[in-house]
């Protein structure tokens, strides 16, 4: 016992010391706050480009007087011709325009928009919403309509949607959230298994061909070596995991407040999309939530970490085994293949089936599964699940993972012998049956 | 020390060790030989416990092997090598902990082997760092730092440059004086003389000769000399008996040498007494068989 924990320790310490762990635990999250950054003052500059001037050359000699100017669009009318006017904008730059309304507008709807460089899309829709307002208060008028008793109408219907749980109580429930949440869980543990599983099957042909690995196991069981490889890498794992956590928090918190003001941000907001949107924004963020509360998060993080770890300790004893049948990691991939199939399956139908019917029959097979658990159960989790269930699908990924474990370590024992031998599978399962 | 019972080894399609029993005394040097694929590293892998043989039992010290001792085994294994980006100093203490020592005294004693081998400087290095020999160096001290009461030497020689082999030969002769039985496998014979006391031959997955050295040399000793002389000045050729010799020829560039294989009954005595009145004796050599030859003539002969 005290020899795994020297096995795990060197295996822990030789890996977190290295530079390139620290250089990915620190570059990961500065790279999602540069992004998040980088977005930002895109977005920022992008809305300071489509600041427009728009001449406005009106025949009809009504309309021109409607336009309202906008943070974004100065409307000016223009008493000049359309060729002069033309040859005024040209050679302008930035975001100039002429609007050419025809003289029979409100029969012919027609208007030509004319622009020094390429249109921008955003400001022609700009221009186009405020003269179908205005055609259709025009419109209201002919029709003897009175606009502002339109205006009154309110036929915005208002859901609550409740799931009726088993004791019969009825529970805010929203499918969006849950289903992003799904999503993401589902991509953050098909990465990690493949990583750090990765990580043990190359540790493991590190020692084979460094040839140490008959040194160490005349000291110590092979049983011994691959549990405290499998377990010292999985610490790393979830060491970065935390220091990812921890670090994305602190400097995404740092940035927020550093390079973003949030006044600025809402004013931003605000004068941007119109009135009416601004409140779908606020009225968004409160269903946001309400549907986070309706999902239980201590349950999904702990629910997380059990099924990383279970799942990490079925896939990487996989990976140990074949990393101790190869001599080199291209030649491992033959047997790679086979091994993560299950779990890209359950990877890819996460995006379809399982999120779309988490209960049905299929995603019900796959989170009791344990090759496919620790993704389809966690997608599953934030629908709700009962916890009998969970439970259940745990004791099978954990009794799934001390036979991938027996099974890999008796293929183990004799691979890591095995030099220069090219393995098949029917030379693995003849080392599988090996006695002693 | 060291005794090997019936031990049988079987893979898929082959017997690695059929019915192998060798006694290994303690204190001794003993020379386990035989050629590629003889069975001499399944019987060595059994003996550090990474393998278990499909029957028969070892008995260390007077208990059967188990993974007690583990600790008082050394093992250079023929595949060797280290972690290449862990420092030598690091992974000394890491391989001596493994085999149960404490921190503390694992740098103890790897502080005196390096100053020993005078590679203290290298304490601080990568293993990739180091030449191939160096490496060498290195993993010999692995082998020995928790001062095992056995040690196996799985072709501890190759690699080694003529200079540093005899640091590495002279360092095995004294832990051997100091009583450690060493276990020397190799399929090098010239120096097997030099260092073993006892010996045993695989070949084919069997024993097929076991014993000490001298014994064996003794036993193919065929009372075959080679006698150098000058011819009497009224001799004009030798005469000797015929139910004197088996053999005997005179050596092709050497006038005045012969080689005579007596025959079994008769003595050296006999064939002086008989060449003594034609010759004067010069100097006479026993030929004794090498290892090198017994090894070449007992393999080629199962074949």
């Amino acid at each position: 016992m005290n020899k795994i924990l020297l096995i795990i320790q060197r295996e822990y310490l030789s890996r977190v010391k290295k530079k390139s762990f620290l250089l990915t635990t620190f570059l990961v999250p500065l790279f999602f706050i540069g992004m998040y950054v980088g977005i930002f003052f895109i977005t920022k500059s992008s809305f300071e480009d489509s600041k427009a001037i728009v001449y406005v050359l009106d025949n009809t000699k009504e309309i021109g007087k409607q336009l309202k100017n906008t943070d974004q669009i100065t409307f000016t009318e223009s008493a000049e011709d359309l060729n002069s006017q033309i040859q005024e904008i040209k050679d302008l730059k930035g975001n100039t325009n002429i609007l050419l309304i025809a003289e029979d507008f409100f029969k012919t709807h027609d208007i030509q928009f004319l622009s020094s460089g390429k249109p921008n899309i955003n400001t022609q829709s700009d221009v186009e919403a405020q003269l179908e307002t205005i055609l259709l208060n025009y419109q209201y008028k002919e029709l003897n309509i009175d606009a502002d008793k339109i205006n009154t109408i309110d036929t915005k219907v208002n859901t609550a949607a409740k799931e009726i749980t088993e004791t019969g109580e009825a529970k805010d429930s929203d499918t969006r959230i849950a289903m992003g949440i799904a999503m993401g869980l589902s991509v953050l543990i098909y990465l990690s298994l493949f990583l750090y599983g990765a990580q043990v099957m190359r540790g493991i042909i590190e020692e084979k061909s460094n040839r140490i690995i008959e040194v160490i196991i005349s000291s110590v069981k092979p049983f011994q070596l691959m549990m405290g490889k499998i377990i010292g890498i999985g610490l790393v794992g979830i060491t970065q995991f935390l220091l990812w956590i921890i670090l994305s928090f602190t400097l995404f918190t740092a940035a927020t407040n550093t390079f973003i003001n949030k006044e600025d941000l809402q004013n931003e907001i605000m004068q941007n999309g119109a009135q009416t949107e601004g409140a779908a924004n606020a009225d968004f963020i409160s269903n946001i939530s309400t549907a986070m509360s309706s999902v239980n998060i201590p349950e999904l993080l702990i629910s997380f970490f059990l099924f990383f770890i279970g799942g990490y300790l079925l896939y990487s004893a996989l990976f140990a085994a074949v990393g101790s049948a190869v001599d080199s990691e291209t030649e491992a991939n033959q047997f790679t293949m086979p091994i993560t199939t299950p779990l890209l399956l359950a990877y890819l139908l996460s995006f379809g089936v399982l999120i779309n019917n988490p209960h049905g029959p299929i995603a019900l097979w796959l989170s009791f599964i344990p090759l496919t658990s620790p993704i389809a159960m966690l997608v599953r989790i934030p629908f709700g699940v009962p916890t009998w269930q969970i439970a259940l699908s745990f004791i099978i990924l954990v009794a799934g993972f001390i036979l991938t474990t027996w099974i890999a370590a008796r293929i183990y024992r004799v691979g890591i012998l095995m030099y220069g031998k090219k393995a098949s599978f029917k030379e693995l399962i003849k080392w599988f049956s090996y006695k002693g | 020390m060291l005794d090997i019972h019936n031990i049988v080894k079987q893979y898929a399609n082959h017997k690695a060790l059929d019915d192998v029993t060798i006694h290994i005394p303690k204190g001794k040097i003993f020379g386990l030989l035989g050629p590629n694929g003889a069975g001499k590293t399944s019987l060595i892998r059994i003996i550090n416990q990474i393998t278990a043989p499909d029957s028969g039992k070892i008995i260390f010290d007077g208990e059967e092997l188990n993974s007690s001792h583990i600790g008082r085994i050394g093992y250079l294994p023929e595949e060797r090598g280290l972690y290449k980006k862990m420092q030598i100093g690091e992974q000394m203490v890491y391989l001596a902990q493994l085999k149960g020592l404490k921190k503390q005294e694992a740098k103890e004693k790897i502080k005196y082997w390096f100053e020993k081998l005078n590679i203290e400087s290298w304490w601080d290095k990568k293993v990739e760092d180091l030449s191939k020999g160096m490496q060498q160096k290195v993993q010999f001290v692995a082998t020995v730092l928790h001062e095992p009461e056995l040690i196996i030497l799985d072709e501890p020689f190759s690699g080694f440059d003529p200079v540093n082999a005899q640091v590495i030969q002279d360092e095995i002769l004294e832990l051997n004086k100091k009583g450690t039985t060493i276990i020397y496998s190799t399929h090098r014979m010239e120096s097997v003389e030099a260092l073993c006391d006892h010996i045993a031959l695989l070949n084919k997955s069997k024993v097929i000769l076991e014993g000490s050295v001298k014994e064996i040399k003794d036993k193919y000793r065929n009372q075959s000399y080679k006698i150098e002389y000058n011819l009497k000045p009224t001799v004009s050729s030798i005469l000797t008996e015929h139910e004197l010799w088996k053999n005997i020829e005179q050596v092709n560039n050497e006038p005045n040498t012969l080689m005579i294989q007596i025959n079994e009954g008769k003595t050296l005595n006999d064939v002086l007494f008989n060449l003594m009145p034609q010759i004067e004796v010069q100097q006479i050599f026993e030929i004794v068989p090498s290892m090198h030859e017994i090894f070449i003539d007992k393999v080629t002969d199962k074949k």
